[in-house]
C-alpha cells in the first residue's frame, strides 16, 4: 500500500507566487499541473516529458518566436494569455501555413496573483483549443519582485506551408493590390482606453483574434496569386507597408476613404493626438496579392467573419525611395511614415 | 465622426479653393504666416498647399511650444528629472527633445531618473498625493491654452496644503510673438519675406479672445483671421485673408465662431491672473529673448515653484550652430533650406526644435510633404 501524501491545494483566491514556484521542487511540480497542464491539457503534455515529440509531414516548415510584455495584462476583449496565442498563430499564418504545435516560457514575478496565473493560462488553453493549435511545451520561471512585471510570456509556433506557395515580404511588385483585412486600430485604442494614467470610457475591444483559418480561405481562393501578407500589430498599419516597401524595393500608394476605422477609434485617436494608421492590431491582416486575383480574395475574405469589412486599399507603385503615400479624404496627399520613437510603451 | 468629418469634407475644399484662386488677383503676393503648430499640422496632413494657387503662399510660424521651448530649460528639466527626490511629471512630446549634450527625459528616465508621462495638470497632483514621500514636479509648458490647468493644480495644491508638489513654469504669451516676429530686422528690413496676414491661433483664441490681437492689427497694418484646427477652417481662414487684403483692410476676423469670442474665457484668464505674472523677457528658441512674453509664478505661491525650490538660475544651452530653426520659426527659411534637415536631423534623431515636436515645422514637412519636394524636382 503506498503511503498517503498530504499535499496543500493552492490557494487559487487569495495565493501568490513565490520563488519555490520556480525552484524546481514539488512546489512547482505542482503549480505547473494544478495551473498550466490543467489548462492546456494535451496527449503530449501528458506524457509529462521535457519536450514533445511529434510526426510532422514532408513538406515546407515555418517557424516563428514571440514575446509578450503588454500591460495591462488584462483589457477589453483579451488578456495577455489569448494575445500570445493568436499573435503566435497569426505570425505562422502570415506565411499561408497552417498551425501545428506552440509552445509557451512564462517569466513570472514573485507575488504575482494565483488567480490572475490561472485566468491568463485558462484564457490561453481556451484560445489555443478553439484555434486547434495544442501547446506542446512549456517552462516557467520565477523572479524576485522587481525584477518582472507580473508576468512575461514568450511562445514560438510552427507550422506547415501549403504546396507550391511562396509568401514573403520581398515580394510585392509594382501594380500588386493591397488588401486589408478589417478596421484597423482597434487593439491599440482598447488597451490605451486601460492605462493606469489614460482611462476613457470606450466600447471599443481589442480585435485579437487567431487568423489562421482566414488565410487557409485565401490561399485556397488565391492560391499563388498572394505574394505577401503581414499583420499589422506593433507601429500598425504604417508600420507594416514601410517594412514591405523596405523588404520588397517598391513603393505603395493607398487612399484614405478605403481604409475601414471605426469611429470611436477615430474619436479616440483625436482625443489622444495618434494616427490610426500607427495604432496596433492583433488581428487583421494585409495581404498584397496580384491584381488579376483581387477582387475574388475580397469577396472570398468578406464571407469569412474575421475578413467581413475587407477591402483593396491601395496598390504597390515603383519607387525607388521606397515611400508609403495617402491620398487624402480631403482631396491631397501625404506620407504615411514610420512612427518616430514610441506612441505609448507597450501595446503588445 | 460628427462634426469632425464636416471640417474634413472634402467637396467642400475643393469649392473653397476655386473661390481662393478666383479671388487672389495673379499680380499680387499672398504671403500668410499660421502661427499655430496645430495649424502646420493641419495644412501638411491634409495636403493643403496642393489646393492653393502658387502666389498664396504659407509660413510657418513659431506655434509649437515644443519648438520654441530653450535648450537651456530643457537641459534644466532633464537635470530636475535626475535629482533622486524628485519625480518629473511632463507631457509626452517632451520626451524626447534633445539637451545641449544628446540626452532626453526619455534617456534619463532609461537611466533610472523618475519620470512620468502625464495627459493632464491633475494627473501629477494626483501623483503627489498618493506618493507624499516624493517631490513631484510638473514640467509645464505651453500657451495660453495649457496655462489655465496649470493655474488650477497650482491653486488646488495649496488649497489641500501640499507640501511635495511644484511647477517648473515656461508658460509663454502668443501676442508678444507675433509682434516680435514682425518687428524683428530679419523681417522688417534685411530679409525679403514680408508677411501680408496673419492665421491667427485656434486653442488659444479661446482663452484670451480675439481682442489681444486688435491693437497688432491697428499697429502693423496686417490682417489677422482666427481661425480653428480643421483643414476647412484653414482653408475658409485663408480666403478670408486674401479678401482682406484685396479690400486695403487689415481687421482682426473670427473664423472660428463656434468655440472663439471678443472676450474669451473669462474664468481661466481669472485663474491665470491668480498665480501667474510677467516676466520681463523670456527666450524663445529661434527668437531669442521676446520682452513679456513669458510667465513665473507669483510670489503668494512661491512655495509651488520649482525653480525657487531647486535653485534653477540662468539656463545657458547651445543649438547645433547650422540648425536653421531660428530663421524657420520666423518665416525666413523653409525646412529644406537647412542644411541638416532630412540628413543628420530627422524625426528619429531630432537636432533642431522644429523636429522635435510633429506640430514643428521640419518634422510635419518631414511626415507629411517631402514626397512633394520630389515630385517637384521630377518634374
Amino acid at each position: 500500500m503506498t503511503p498517503k501524501t498530504y499535499r496543500r491545494r493552492l490557494d487559487l483566491d487569495a495565493g501568490r507566487v513565490d520563488l519555490s514556484h520556480g525552484s524546481g521542487g514539488r512546489a512547482m511540480a505542482q503549480l505547473i499541473a494544478d495551473i498550466f497542464h490543467r489548462a492546456f491539457d494535451n496527449e503530449w503534455l501528458r506524457r509529462g516529458n521535457d519536450q514533445a515529440a511529434f510526426d510532422v509531414a514532408a513538406g515546407r516548415m515555418v517557424m516563428t518566436t514571440d514575446g509578450y510584455v503588454v500591460s495591462p495584462l488584462f483589457f477589453p476583449g483579451g488578456d495577455i494569455g489569448s494575445l500570445a496565442i493568436h499573435g503566435t498563430i497569426n505570425d505562422v499564418a502570415m506565411a499561408g501555413a497552417r498551425p501545428l504545435y506552440l509552445s509557451a516560457g512564462f517569466i513570472i514575478e514573485e507575488g504575482f496573483p494565483l488567480s490572475d496565473l490561472k485566468r491568463i493560462a485558462d484564457s490561453m488553453g481556451n484560445a489555443a483549443r478553439k484555434a486547434g493549435v495544442p501547446i506542446v511545451a512549456g517552462d516557467t520561471k520565477v523572479v524576485e519582485r522587481g525584477k518582472g512585471d507580473g508576468v512575461f510570456i514568450s511562445t514560438t509556433g510552427i507550422g506547415v506551408v501549403p504546396k507550391g506557395l511562396d509568401l514573403s515580404a520581398d515580394r510585392a511588385t509594382p501594380g500588386d493590390r493591397v488588401i486589408l483585412s478589417g478596421s484597423i486600430g482597434d487593439h491599440g485604442v482598447a488597451i490605451m482606453s486601460k492605462r493606469q494614467n489614460l482611462t476613457f470610457d470606450t466600447d471599443i475591444v481589442s480585435d485579437s483574434a487567431a487568423l489562421h483559418t482566414l488565410v487557409a480561405t485565401m490561399v485556397e481562393t488565391g492560391g499563388q496569386s498572394l505574394r505577401v501578407m503581414r499583420d499589422p500589430t506593433r507601429g500598425g498599419l504604417a508600420a507594416a507597408l514601410n517594412e514591405l516597401a523596405q523588404q520588397s524595393r517598391v513603393g505603395f500608394c493607398i487612399a484614405e476613404e478605403t481604409l475601414p476605422i471605426k469611429p470611436q477609434v477615430v474619436a479616440a485617436c483625436e482625443l489622444l493626438g495618434l494616427d490610426p494608421l500607427n495604432v496596433a492590431n492583433e488581428g487583421k491582416l494585409i495581404a498584397v496579392v496580384a491584381p488579376e486575383a483581387a477582387d475574388a480574395l475580397v469577396t472570398a475574405m468578406r464571407a469569412h467573419p474575421l475578413g467581413r469589412d475587407a477591402a483593396i486599399i491601395g496598390e504597390v507603385t515603383a519607387d525607388d525611395h521606397r515611400v508609403v503615400q495617402m491620398t487624402t479624404g480631403f482631396g491631397g496627399g501625404r506620407i504615411v511614415d514610420w512612427l518616430s520613437g514610441e506612441q505609448l510603451p507597450r501595446i503588445c | 465622426m460628427k462634426y469632425i468629418d464636416e471640417y474634413r469634407d472634402g467637396q467642400v475644399a475643393r469649392r473653397i479653393a476655386a473661390r481662393i484662386a478666383d479671388e487672389a488677383k495673379p499680380d499680387v503676393s499672398y504671403r500668410f504666416m499660421e502661427f499655430c503648430g496645430g495649424h502646420t499640422h493641419a495644412i501638411s496632413r491634409y495636403g493643403i498647399a496642393d489646393l492653393l494657387p502658387p502666389n498664396v503662399r504659407m509660413i510657418h510660424g513659431p506655434g509649437c511650444p515644443v519648438c520654441i521651448l530653450p535648450i537651456g530649460r530643457m537641459d534644466a528639466a532633464i537635470r530636475l528629472g535626475q535629482r533622486p527626490e524628485v519625480t518629473l511629471c511632463t507631457y509626452g512630446d517632451l520626451m524626447r527633445v534633445p539637451g545641449t549634450d544628446g540626452t532626453s527625459l526619455l534617456k534619463a528616465k532609461a537611466a533610472g531618473a523618475d519620470i512620468r508621462m502625464v495627459y493632464s495638470t491633475l494627473d501629477a497632483i494626483r501623483i503627489a498625493e498618493a506618493e507624499p514621500e516624493r517631490e513631484v514636479v510638473f514640467f509645464a509648458i505651453g500657451f495660453e491654452t495649457t496655462t489655465p490647468p496649470t493655474a488650477l493644480a497650482i491653486r488646488l495644491a495649496a488649497e489641500r496644503q501640499l507640501t511635495n508638489f511644484s511647477v517648473f513654469c515656461n508658460h509663454v504669451l502668443t501676442p508678444p510673438a507675433i509682434q516680435n516676429i514682425l518687428e524683428s530686422p530679419a523681417t522688417s528690413e534685411i530679409d525679403p519675406v514680408v508677411i501680408d496676414g496673419f492665421v491667427g491661433p485656434s486653442h488659444v483664441s479661446t482663452i484670451i479672445g480675439t481682442a489681444p490681437f486688435e491693437h497688432f492689427c491697428e499697429e502693423f497694418k496686417k490682417p489677422v483671421v482666427v481661425a480653428g484646427f480643421e483643414p476647412l477652417d484653414v482653408m475658409q481662414a485663408i480666403l478670408m485673408l486674401v479678401r482682406q487684403i484685396n479690400e486695403g483692410r487689415h481687421d482682426v476676423e473670427n473664423q472660428y465662431v463656434r468655440a472663439v469670442t471678443r472676450d474669451g474665457n473669462r474664468i481661466a484668464q481669472g485663474e491665470i491672473a491668480n498665480v501667474f505674472e510677467l516676466r520681463e523677457s523670456f527666450e524663445w528658441r529661434g527668437l531669442g529673448f521676446v520682452p513679456y512674453s513669458g510667465l513665473r509664478i507669483k510670489e503668494a505661491y512661491a512655495a509651488f515653484d520649482a525653480e525657487r525650490r531647486y535653485a534653477i538660475g540662468d539656463m545657458p544651452g547651445r543649438d547645433n550652430p547650422a540648425c536653421e530653426c531660428g530663421a524657420i520659426l520666423r518665416g525666413v527659411k523653409t525646412p529644406t533650406q537647412c542644411k541638416l534637415f532630412g540628413t543628420l536631423c530627422t524625426p528619429d534623431t531630432p537636432m533642431g526644435s522644429c523636429m522635435v515636436s510633429s506640430e514643428g515645422a521640419c518634422a510635419a514637412h518631414w511626415t507629411y510633404g517631402r514626397f512633394r519636394d520630389r515630385v517637384a524636382a521630377v518634374s
